[in-house]
């Protein structure tokens, strides 16, 4: 796994449920077929209300018209990140649609679970409150090592809370090959 | 211990757990649905192989209930995948869609089915997965690599969580269901509240319900950010079981001396009718104080509120009276809707009453509680202002994002769906 990820963000504010990051009319798509599974790139986020996608403007489009992939990489949002449904859908959505990170404040249980247990990409928790303070299309890097966020737009930087217990399973790349790794399966 | 201390610690082979501590535990039940059901199975081909066989077809369930009455062909095929992999496994515990044995609604049919069981660990790839809790077990929402590991595995890895218990004190109200208290609690901690974290209801208010009214607490939990519900159980838990199945079970009790995050007490006076607001299941307001809002639609169903003590309830208001607005009842599962014929209020039977009250009656499934496909019984597929039985309202949980959802009891929203406003059903009881 590179220690630094590095993109455009999208950001969100509190209490992102699983039905606005992928709305359960398209949960109908098989994630095993590679043409089909486009389709979860192509909805993810989705289901926000306009006024509040890609704040602090609003009104920003996740993934352009026609488009399967975003032009964000990382989103950054706030409180209960997740919430809703378990539909693993979700963060495979936000992968499918080129999502390698998330920063938010707190996340729901069963998101974050699938997210490391699916391996999806990283889920991040910052110290303060970043979505009031970083603007969707911010360049902003991400240090594994140092648990920095750096917003390389406004040169401002921020602490995130390290991985703790689950940081093996992320370092695995998801449940099976943790598993593999320790000889569990 | 608590109960879910308890169990938690039995099926990981320990003495004792604490709260924080990462456990494996042996699963119990597996539960999964046509929507999570194919992408699970996929990952299980994938990871244990394509000729690997489940850890034990006795302890699989799957209740397809979501995409069910659409024409939508994705979802068909789905079912289809459902039934490929149940017939390659071998597996008996199949509700088909179709089939004499379809039930419909996962969380509602399982008890029925006799498959929440005391004392055992539960998991389901659905967050309402928390509804069995009700019987005194650990049941929780999954997602699909948890459950194709459990499939290969019979395994998972749960943090232990704290629990905040919740203790009902005295009568309810006759005119306050347990949704609306579950709804307050959403409402005093908010929706992420509980996160982490086991929600336990206690108390002589919850002793004196029956075990659906139990469920509408435990189905909730995870509007808190819940990792689980749960309630001990006791002689209604029995009887409901004896009812239903031979199954053997080893019922969990609490310990005298097991520690809680937090212990929160409510006694009568501070229950009434509440409603949640637009967009979030913590967004509430008891019901009174949103009179005249105007409403154009009514829904009746899920595994919240589509019960049949929740018909029961809802006709109770309707009867010898007419809707004002379009009202859609969808009743959880095969048994409940038979049941809405066979049960009957002086000389009419609830079906009878729904309809003659102007009520459109959908088959059992999901519906439009998560909006679904665009021809989905009551879907909202416009700028609707709906006031439903179910469990979210997030914005676009039931079609449209231009659509607004208010939450309620079945009293409250039969109520309303009398008045075409939000209507305290107090008045009407």
């Amino acid at each position: 796994m590179s220690s630094i990820i590095k993109g455009k963000a999208f950001v969100l504010g509190d209490d992102i449920d699983t039905d606005q990051i992928i709305p359960a009319e398209y949960l109908v798509y098989r994630p095993d077929d590679a043409e089909e599974s486009k389709n979860y790139g192509r909805y993810a986020l989705s289901g926000v209300p306009s006024a509040k996608s890609g704040l602090p403007a609003g009104n920003i489009p996740f993934v352009a018209e026609d488009g399967c992939e975003s032009d964000y990489r990382i989103i950054v949002a706030g409180k209960n990140f997740g919430c809703g449904s378990s539909r693993e859908h979700a963060p495979f959505a936000l992968q499918k649609a080129g999502v390698q990170a998330v920063v938010a404040t707190s996340y729901a249980r069963i998101f974050y679970r699938n997210v490391i247990d699916g391996g999806f990409l990283t889920p991040f928790e910052s110290k303060m409150d970043i979505s009031i303070r970083i603007k969707t299309g911010d360049v902003v890097e991400i240090d594994f090592n140092q648990f920095k966020l750096f917003n390389r737009t406004t040169q401002e930087e921020y602490s995130l809370i390290p991985l703790g217990e689950v940081a093996a399973i992320v370092q695995a790349g998801g449940l099976f090959e943790y598993a593999r790794i320790n000889k569990m399966v | 211990m608590t109960i879910t201390e308890k169990i938690l610690a039995k099926h990981a082979g320990k003495i004792k757990v604490e709260p924080g501590e990462n456990i494996w535990v042996d699963v119990d039940i597996l539960l999964t649905h046509d929507v999570c059901g194919p992408p699970t199975f996929a990952i299980f081909k994938q990871q244990f192989g394509i000729d690997a066989k489940v850890w034990d077809p006795e302890k699989v369930v799957i209740i397809p209930d979501h995409y069910i009455f659409t024409s939508d062909p994705c979802a068909k095929r789905n079912v289809e995948i459902l039934r490929d992999f149940v017939s390659e496994q071998n597996l008996p515990h199949f509700y088909d869609v179709g089939a004499e044995m379809y039930k419909g609604v996962c969380h509602v049919a399982l008890p029925e089915e006799g498959f929440a069981l005391p004392g055992q660990v539960l998991f389901g790839t659905d967050s309402h997965t928390s509804t069995a809790g009700a019987f005194g077990e650990f049941a929780t929402g999954i997602g699909n690599t948890d459950a194709a590991f459990i499939l290969g595995t019979g395994k998972l890895w749960v943090k232990v969580p704290e629990t905040m218990k919740f203790i009902i004190d005295g009568e309810i109200p006759s005119y306050v269901m347990a949704k609306d208290i579950i709804l307050k609690i959403i409402g005093d901690i908010g929706v992420d509240g509980a996160a982490y974290r086991t929600m336990e209801f206690a108390g002589s208010g919850v002793e004196a319900m029956d075990m659906e009214s139990r469920m509408t607490l435990t189905n909730m939990v995870i509007e808190a950010g819940g990792k689980n519900g749960i309630i001990e159980p006791d002689e209604t838990t029995f009887a409901y079981l004896t009812k239903r199945t031979q199954r053997s079970y080893e019922p969990v009790t609490e310990d005298k001396n097991a520690r809680f995050h937090s212990v929160t007490r409510y006694t009568s006076e501070q229950l009434l009718p509440m409603v949640a607001k637009p967009h979030s299941p913590g967004n509430t307001a008891p019901a009174r104080e949103l009179r005249k809002t105007k409403l154009n639609r009514a829904y009746i169903g899920s595994c919240t509120g589509g019960k049949l003590s929740d018909f029961y309830a809802a006709a109770r208001i309707l009867k010898g009276r007419e809707v004002t607005i379009a009202t859609y009842t969808v009743p959880a599962t095969t048994e409940v809707s038979a049941g809405l014929k066979s049960t009957r209020i002086d000389e009419q039977s609830l079906w009878e009453i729904f309809e003659n009250t102007g009520c459109k009656i959908g088959p059992p499934s999901c519906a439009a509680c998560l909006g679904g496909p665009a021809d989905t019984f009551g879907r909202l597929n416009q700028a609707e202002v709906c006031i439903s039985t179910t469990n979210r309202n997030f914005p676009g949980r039931m079609g449209s994002k231009q659509s607004q959802v208010y939450l309620a009891s079945p009293y409250t929203v039969a109520a309303s769906a009398l008045t075409g406003q939000i209507t305290d059903p107090e008045d009407y009881l």
